[in-house]
């Protein structure tokens, strides 16, 4: 099972990257997720044609990958992992939009193939975006900035919740696909045979837990609530930061920065 | 009368399937001891366990913790007396960080931050873990786990420790630094073990438990030189009181 | 599929968001107030065991291949609606955080063809009422394969729409769902089975674990009435707001309905489109140079081609300076990562 093993391994080291101390890290959790959401949204809202003007966005996770200390092979091996089946529904523009709308030299080329060319420009860009916010804010203090805002209390304990014992599940998933596999002689997954009772087994023991941490949390007083700890609230940085990015991100979207470039440089020549 | 005593009368449990678990079983604990309870698999060990603090309560008989009965009405009295470390520390360690843990007890008695914050540093101190305070519970080794797992406890001050297994998966070393943090402690302990050493090491008295009722109860050193009793319980003589398999030296006075 | 950031528009992307959100603080309310205070670690611990076991390879007899849960009609059954819904959007939060699985923007929407609709629509109205108070293994068997397979093709059916409604990809619609629902009859198929299998197990384990969660879940017709209610609401409430903004901007939403001016819908979404394009005439801020020809002939060439034309004609200038603008500011990009690299490691 190299894909759970190689998933746990990321989780983990996502959630270690978190706990640096760079002064990306140290920007409030709620700083981070509001410019990270922000520029998703700018992102999205570019034309399906556009390719120029989304590359000065790459600014952004440049900057936060340098500043925030984040390994690049991480972010691009998980890159690789999303995005065949998005990149197989783009591929689907050429086929469909076959416009031609420009000319590089004696090359044409289509709507569809720009259209996809900005899928992928957009892929990449998302997808790190999410990754970057994870690696340098870390789930607890997204979550606590979360209930600050006002997000149910239930929402966020069980995102919490779930969160801790993903780590004791994943382990005890790893440990019985082992098992399984050291007495099945294929390799490649779970036979029908024992479907229900591999993950039946497995599901009757994570209730069994459940029971017994209820039992904990009844033995140190659980009534039913649970009190969260709260963050401090934003600072003057932080202000500066999300003013900052934002300023930046109505630029790119606003005005086509490389086409302004390429024809200074150019001399609006063809 | 002591918050620290622990009275039971003809205590019976039957599993909701009909699995008799305990039967008329009967034992005072008094302030301040140190009682290991000791058996082998399915004997009633966590069975008895679960009753100190009302997560099962009684089929027939009483249990009594600081004079008071455990009923559904008295829970929240007994559960701050009574602390009990869990078997599994995973199953303790719920919350996202060390000190929300260790914190969620506390807050539960409704303790004013200030004192949450005392209470925490203070338990953490204790089981030497106050530097772990920020890590979320999976980045703890087994060892530093049960720390933590006891400092969750410590921090309701209560007046009786119960522990299930407390040894259970710990390397050597850390089994060494658990066996002499308990010692420190002066609470009334009552620990369920199969580690036989650690109860010689740290427990003046012995219960032997075997199919649901008191095989035998007595000082553990008696309890240990009594080679039929332990076999008839499925238990062994521990390690400390056998010969030594290198010089064939008894370590330990065991003639009978 | 989760849908993803790259293939979604703002509107669609916020409009999913928003109701998503509204339909997850009701069913906090709920399960807050149900007040069931055991659901809080079993929800937590199931979420993390779905989590793992969507990892697990099953082997699908007889095809070499092989398929995983998604897990959401095994929540349903384990934990009612409500809790189920929370549990499910936690998971898909998880994913979209660490694995990049789906995106942020797009949360909303697997949210919502992963969630809602196994919670709120196939379970309630497929497995409650085929497998009754009563469950027998054929029943189980027959309604979990049942809820899994038209839970997943509605699913399906949900990513199709909104991928078409954000109008990223030229896939015609007709096309795409071609392509979707066969791919997730056979997903069905499977998790249906696999499903089935767990459940018939824990029938015959701990029938317990069943009966409680049967019994449980009283699930009036009312409680999911007001699931709808809300999630309609909060949808139409931030989708109106947001397609008036994007209005301004000629792609997301109106090129869907331009695009769709080719089904018989036609004279009530040229209207649409008509006074979308009015209304962009007037409050355009951005007539950008690739803009300008969908503005200047908004209606007519969507009927006849069926496409939007929303390019230019073939301009060699802009392109060679788009070109070379953008290699130059990768260039620039580049350059400041390294420089900002250097200077935080001397500091």
């Amino acid at each position: 099972m190299v894909k759970l093993e190689s998933n746990w391994l990321d989780l983990r080291t996502l959630d270690e990257l978190a706990l640096q101390k760079t002064p990306i890290h140290q920007l409030g959790a709620g700083t981070k997720l509001g410019t990270t959401l922000a520029f998703i949204m700018v992102i999205a809202s570019f034309s399906r044609y556009e390719v120029t003007g989304l590359i000065p966005c790459v600014f952004y996770p440049i900057v936060l990958i340098t500043l925030g200390r984040l390994p690049y092979q991480l972010l691009l091996k998980r890159l690789l992992l999303v995005a065949p089946v998005i990149l197989f529904i783009g591929l689907f523009n050429p086929l469909f939009d076959r416009v031609p709308v420009a000319a590089v030299g004696p090359l044409v080329v289509t709507g569809g193939w720009i259209s996809f060319l900005s899928i992928s420009v957009k892929l990449i860009l998302t997808i790190t975006a999410a990754l970057i916010l994870i690696a340098t804010t870390g789930i607890h203090a997204i979550c606590s900035t979360l209930y600050r805002l006002g997000v149910p209390q239930p929402l966020v304990v069980q995102i919490l919740f779930m969160y801790r014992y993903i780590h004791v599940l994943l382990e005890e998933v790893l440990k019985t696909l082992q098992a399984y596999q050291l007495r099945s002689c294929h390799n490649s997954g779970i036979g029908y045979q024992a479907w229900g009772s591999l993950l039946g087994q497995l599901l009757l023991r994570t209730i069994a837990r459940a029971q017994r941490i209820y039992q904990a949390m009844l033995c140190r007083g659980y009534d039913g609530h649970i009190i969260l700890e709260t963050t401090a609230a934003r600072k003057k940085p932080d202000l500066l930061y999300f003013a900052g990015w934002l300023l930046f991100f109505s630029l790119c979207r606003l005005v086509n920065l490389p086409q302004w470039l390429g024809t200074f440089i150019t001399g609006g020549l063809p | 009368m002591s918050h620290h005593t622990l009275d039971i009368t003809d205590l019976s449990y039957t599993y909701p399937d009909g699995t008799a678990a305990l039967s008329a079983l009967s034992l005072h604990i008094g302030h301040g001891e140190s009682v290991a309870i000791v058996g082998a698999n399915g004997s009633g060990k966590t069975t008895l366990l679960s009753h100190l603090n009302g997560v099962l309560l009684p089929t027939a008989g009483t249990v009594n913790i600081g004079g008071f009965p455990v009923t559904k009405q008295t829970l929240p009295q007994i559960r701050r007396t009574v602390g009990m470390v869990f078997q599994n520390p995973d199953d303790q360690l719920f919350m996202p960080t060390v000190y929300e843990d260790v914190a969620f007890g506390p807050v539960n008695m409704g303790l004013p931050s200030t004192d949450v914050k005392a209470r925490v540093t203070a338990a953490l101190t204790t089981v030497g873990a106050l530097e772990l305070s920020d890590r979320p519970p999976y980045r703890l080794s087994g060892g530093q786990k049960r720390a933590v797992a006891i400092a969750t406890v410590l921090a309701m001050e209560p007046a009786i420790l119960v522990m299930d297994e407390p040894t259970a998966a710990l390397d050597p070393w850390a089994r060494r630094q658990l066996i002499e943090l308990l010692r420190t402690f002066t609470h009334t302990k009552i620990i369920a073990t199969h580690d036989l050493d650690m109860a010689l090491d740290l427990c003046e008295r012995t219960i032997v438990l075997a199919n649901g009722s008191i095989l035998k109860d007595g000082p553990t050193a008696e309890v240990f030189r009594n080679l039929p009793l332990l076999a008839q319980a499925h238990l062994e003589q521990p390690f400390s009181l056998q010969n030594c398999p290198l010089c064939s030296k008894s370590m330990g006075n065991n003639t009978l | 599929m989760h849908m993803a950031d790259a293939l979604i528009s703002p509107v669609i992307g916020g409009t999913m968001w928003a109701a998503a959100a509204g339909t997850l603080a009701y069913a906090a309310r709920k399960v807050q107030k149900d007040g069931d205070e055991q659901k809080v670690p079993l929800m937590g611990v199931l979420g993390a065991f779905v989590f793992a076991a969507q990892m697990i390879n099953f082997t699908i007899p007889a095809t070499g291949s092989s398929g995983h849960i998604g897990g959401g009609v095994l929540l349903a059954i384990l934990l009612g609606p409500h809790a189920a819904f929370l549990t499910i959007a936690s998971i898909l939060a998880v994913q979209a955080l660490f694995f990049a699985d789906g995106g942020l923007l797009a949360l909303g929407c697997n949210i919502f063809n992963m969630g809602f609709i196994p919670c709120y629509l196939a379970y309630p109205f497929i497995y409650k009422p085929l497998t009754g108070n009563k469950p027998t293994q054929g029943r189980i068997t027959l309604a979990s394969v049942l809820t899994a397979v038209i839970g997943l093709q509605l699913g399906a059916f949900g990513v199709v729409l909104e991928t078409f409604f954000s109008g990223i990809t030229a896939l015609p619609f007709s096309t795409f769902f071609l392509l979707m629902q066969p791919i997730h009859l056979a997903i069905g198929l499977v998790e249906g089975f696999i499903t089935a299998a767990v459940i018939s197990f824990v029938y015959h384990q701990a029938p317990e674990i069943l009966q409680n969660t049967a019994s449980g879940q009283p699930l009036g017709s009312l409680s999911i009435k007001k699931v709808f209610t809300v999630f309609l609401l909060f949808a139409l409430i931030t989708g109106g707001a947001l397609s008036w903004f994007a209005s301004s901007n000629p792609d997301g939403l109106e090129w869907s309905v331009a695009a769709t001016t080719g089904d018989e819908e036609l004279t009530a979404a040229d209207e649409v489109h008509g006074f979308f394009a009015e209304l962009q005439e007037k409050i355009a801020i951005l007539p950008d140079y690739n803009f300008k020809p969908a503005v200047s002939e908004p209606v007519a060439a969507p009927v006849e081609s069926g496409q939007p034309a929303a390019w230019p004609s073939v301009d060699t200038g802009t392109s060679l300076a788009g070109l070379v603008g953008s290699f130059i500011t990768l260039l620039l990009a580049a350059l400041i990562g390294k420089g900002l690299q250097v200077a935080a490691k001397r500091s």
